[in-house]
């Protein structure tokens, strides 16, 4: 999995990560290719280091040994903050700047990047669409929007700059399960029509298999296995990650038993 | 009750001075507070550990009384000054403005640092990660998240930092700062409640318009209007340009100090009229302490003041002996000049000593006339005394010398002492031999056969640049020697006594007419 070829968007080599100089390891000896255009669900239990691995990506961590490249170019040479303009980032908080109004939050990088006004206001009106969210929203204040409101506004602001690659740690985490659904198809859906590269921590198996084409599991900062979903359900290697990978079929299994008795 | 109008408009013709010059000190202490704290707070949010010792700091300096705060700035300045005009040839003056802004900027850090700090330690991590995952240097999530979301409770901070400024500027007025504290520190001495009234209330009512209007700024700045925002600056700018204006008016010409009792006011006021007669412009700086006044004559901060040989004798010379009044007071005269090229221009004619004094009919019974009388009877005593008294060397002297030891040793105001000492609360007082009321209370001054208390003749000072200032000297040659003891005790009760109170304006115009209509004193 060395090496850089172009069709990789990103490539994780060997990476070791520690918090303190002698402490134990968060991240051991971690490597990941994703090819451009993919997928990719990181599962696994909390404290395995799945979002340790992700915030690598973006230098929001930086790994104590090893490399990561983005687009080929070793993140470590790159500057961080541009980095992150051209790099999507939706997480559980969502952090939605509280006293920005609803397009001030969705038009924050843009901004950043020093657009022209008229083509923020355009890219505005045009993220709220390919989110789903009526354009009275734009001068509301985050306080005022449902969770699931606020979190496909986060997905408007993670998407503005237009990147290529996208960041999500539980993305849908905060909102209720109908909610949560329809989110994740909706993402998947634009994902698809936008050529994204997306890598989604979930702790959740049942949204990793769902939603992705590729699902890692990481255990005690190892990633113990990495494969395409189908093949990950069909054959899993461990038996920690059949367990895991079980729990989805066995769980739609009960629930057609339970419609059928019905 | 009669007099409350034409006190209450005297009062109140004081307060364009006043106010304004309140209001420019605790506007630039304001400012100068913010400018230290605001980069503070951003380095104890950077480097963790520097928090606890900035925040200690300050912490600390808010436990220092405010007035000592502010007379400890003087010395400190003036020590700076002195350098600074031996290295570069200019100094600055130390007196007034540059104390009183310096200490009152470090009194308002406190809280407008504790708040900026937690006020910023308190954004949401998650609203922070956001700023820097959507590409937000640190210093623009700093001015674009942390800022603006700590505002509210940074705010807090500078509001409570004005009040607290507002407040304690009062106490500006012994370093010799005019503020609305020369009021209440006047007020104070001289009976006129009028005067305090108006200086508390004032000193309140600008507290809470400032404290209004900063909040009224904060919803402005929140609503992030264009307009709104010029509107903020537009009232910033005319409070701050209707404060220098004011200040400005106040200064120029010879500056005339006094400290902080009423013979001082009389004298000073005198003076002023003096030099108004002779076409002189000049302005007070009442309320100095004893120490500060001295060395702000010496440094040319003040032109011109009233003191008494004895204060200088012992406090500036150090000198322990009590030699004759007249070689007390060649001898002061030749140490100003020798060691500051100041000059003694003469003696108004009358002393104003400390003396033990006590009931008349007391001392008669007792029959106590001089200090050695009182020494056997003391240890059953009680004796009052002004602030300074019992940490004088006068006063070891008198314990030495007559082993005077009394029961207790009370301090009070010296405006409180007489009343005291008529009504019985304390058998003896430590009185001023001018004092008006040593005969309204039909009080009796104790003789000192050892002459332990030294000569205290008032004299008039003049600093190193005015020295040969001859429209100064021939406005006030006219006073050298013809206020006697009794002409400057009538002056003294007329504004302590309780009926037909005068001000000190009007007290220093009879004193002028008994001076100028009686010839020679007495």
């Amino acid at each position: 999995m060395t090496g850089s070829s172009a069709s990789f968007a990103i490539e994780i080599d060997e990476v070791w990560k520690t918090y303190s100089p002698d402490g134990a390891f968060v991240l051991r000896g971690v490597s990941l290719a994703v090819e451009a255009r993919s997928f990719v669900a990181l599962t696994g239990t909390s404290g395995s280091g799945k979002t340790t691995l992700l915030k690598l990506i973006n230098r929001l961590i930086e790994p104590s040994r090893g490399t990561v490249r983005v687009d080929g170019a070793d993140v470590a040479a790159t500057n961080a903050v541009l980095l992150r303009r051209r790099i999507g980032y939706v997480f559980q908080g969502v952090g939605l700047f509280p006293h920005l109004t609803v397009a001030e939050n969705i038009a924050i990088t843009p901004t950043l990047l020093k657009w022209d006004k008229s083509a923020i206001a355009g890219r505005v009106d045009e993220l709220l669409d390919l989110v789903q969210l009526p354009r009275t929203l734009k001068t509301r204040l985050p306080a005022t929007l449902s969770g699931g409101q606020a979190q496909r506004v986060g997905l408007a602001r993670a998407l503005a700059a237009r990147p290529r690659i996208v960041l999500m740690d539980e993305p849908f985490g905060a909102v209720d399960p109908i909610t949560r659904d329809a989110l994740g198809r909706d993402y998947r859906a634009l994902h698809d029509a936008l050529g994204l590269t997306t890598i989604m921590v979930s702790h959740d198996i049942m949204e990793a298999v769902l939603l992705a084409d590729w699902v890692g599991v990481m255990e005690t900062g190892e990633l113990v296995e990495y494969g395409a979903t189908a093949d990950l359900l069909a054959r899993p290697q461990h038996d920690s990650v059949r367990r895991l990978m079980q729990m989805p079929l066995e769980q739609a299994e009960r629930v057609a038993r339970l419609a059928g008795l019905s | 009750m009669e007099q409350l109008a034409p006190r209450l408009s005297d009062a109140l013709s004081h307060l364009p001075d006043y106010l304004g010059a309140h209001i420019l000190l605790s506007a630039s202490a304001l400012a100068l507070g913010l400018a230290l704290s605001l980069p503070l707070s951003l380095a104890a949010l950077r480097w963790r550990n520097f928090a606890g010792v900035i925040l200690g700091g300050a912490a600390v300096i808010q436990t220092i009384p405010s007035l000592a705060l502010l007379a400890l700035f003087y010395p400190l300045l003036l020590a700076l000054s002195s350098a600074t005009r031996s290295l570069t040839g200019t100094g600055f003056s130390a007196l007034g403005f540059l104390p009183s802004l310096l200490a009152l900027s470090l009194y308002s850090m406190l809280p407008i640092l504790r708040n900026t700090v937690t006020g910023i330690m308190g954004v949401d991590p998650a609203v922070k990660e956001a700023a820097l995952g959507a590409g937000m240097t640190p210093f623009q999530t700093l001015l674009r998240v942390e800022l603006p979301l700590a505002l509210p409770v940074i705010m807090a901070g500078i509001r409570t930092a004005s009040v607290l400024v507002i407040g304690t500027a009062t106490l500006s007025t012994p370093v010799g700062q005019t503020s609305l504290g020369n009021y209440i520190f006047s007020g104070l001495q001289t009976q006129n409640w009028v005067d305090v009234v108006v200086g508390c209330v004032a000193a309140a009512l600008l507290a809470l318009v400032v404290d209004r209007i900063l909040a009224a700024l904060e919803s402005m700045a929140r609503r992030r209007g264009e307009r709104h925002r010029l509107a903020a600056a537009a009232i910033v700018l005319i409070l701050c340009a209707g404060a220098v204006a004011a200040d400005f008016r106040s200064q120029a010409g010879y500056i005339i100090g006094a400290k902080n009792f009423p013979e001082q006011y009389i004298l000073a006021t005198l003076i002023d009229q003096r030099l108004a007669a002779a076409g002189l412009h000049a302005s007070m700086r009442s309320d100095l302490g004893s120490a500060v006044v001295f060395r702000a004559l010496t440094a040319g901060d003040i032109d011109v003041y009233i003191d008494y040989t004895g204060t200088i004798w012992t406090n500036e010379m150090h000198r322990s002996d009590t030699p004759a009044r007249d070689v007390v007071l060649d001898g002061v005269t030749g140490w100003v000049h020798d060691h500051y090229g100041a000059r003694v221009l003469g003696p108004l004619g009358f002393e104003n000593a400390y003396v033990l004094a006590m009931r008349r009919d007391k001392a008669r019974e007792m029959g106590v006339s001089t200090i050695a009388d009182l020494a056997p009877v003391a240890p059953q005593m009680t004796i009052g005394g002004d602030y300074e008294i019992f940490g004088r060397p006068e006063w070891q002297r008198l314990h030495r010398d007559y082993g005077l030891n009394f029961r207790d040793e009370r301090q009070m105001q010296p405006l409180f002492m007489y009343k005291a000492v008529a009504d019985g609360d304390v058998d003896v007082i430590t009185a001023f031999s001018s004092d008006g009321r040593i005969a309204q209370y039909g009080l009796v001054t104790l003789a000192d056969p050892k002459h332990v208390i030294p000569p205290y003749d008032a004299i008039v000072l003049l600093s190193p640049k005015r020295s040969n200032d001859r429209a100064l000297i021939a406005a006030l040659q006219p006073l050298i020697g013809k206020i006697g003891v009794e002409k400057m005790r009538q002056a003294n009760l007329a504004v302590s006594r309780d009926d037909h109170q005068l001000s000190p304006a009007g007290a220093a115009r009879v004193l002028w007419q008994n001076v100028n209509g009686g010839g020679s004193s007495e």
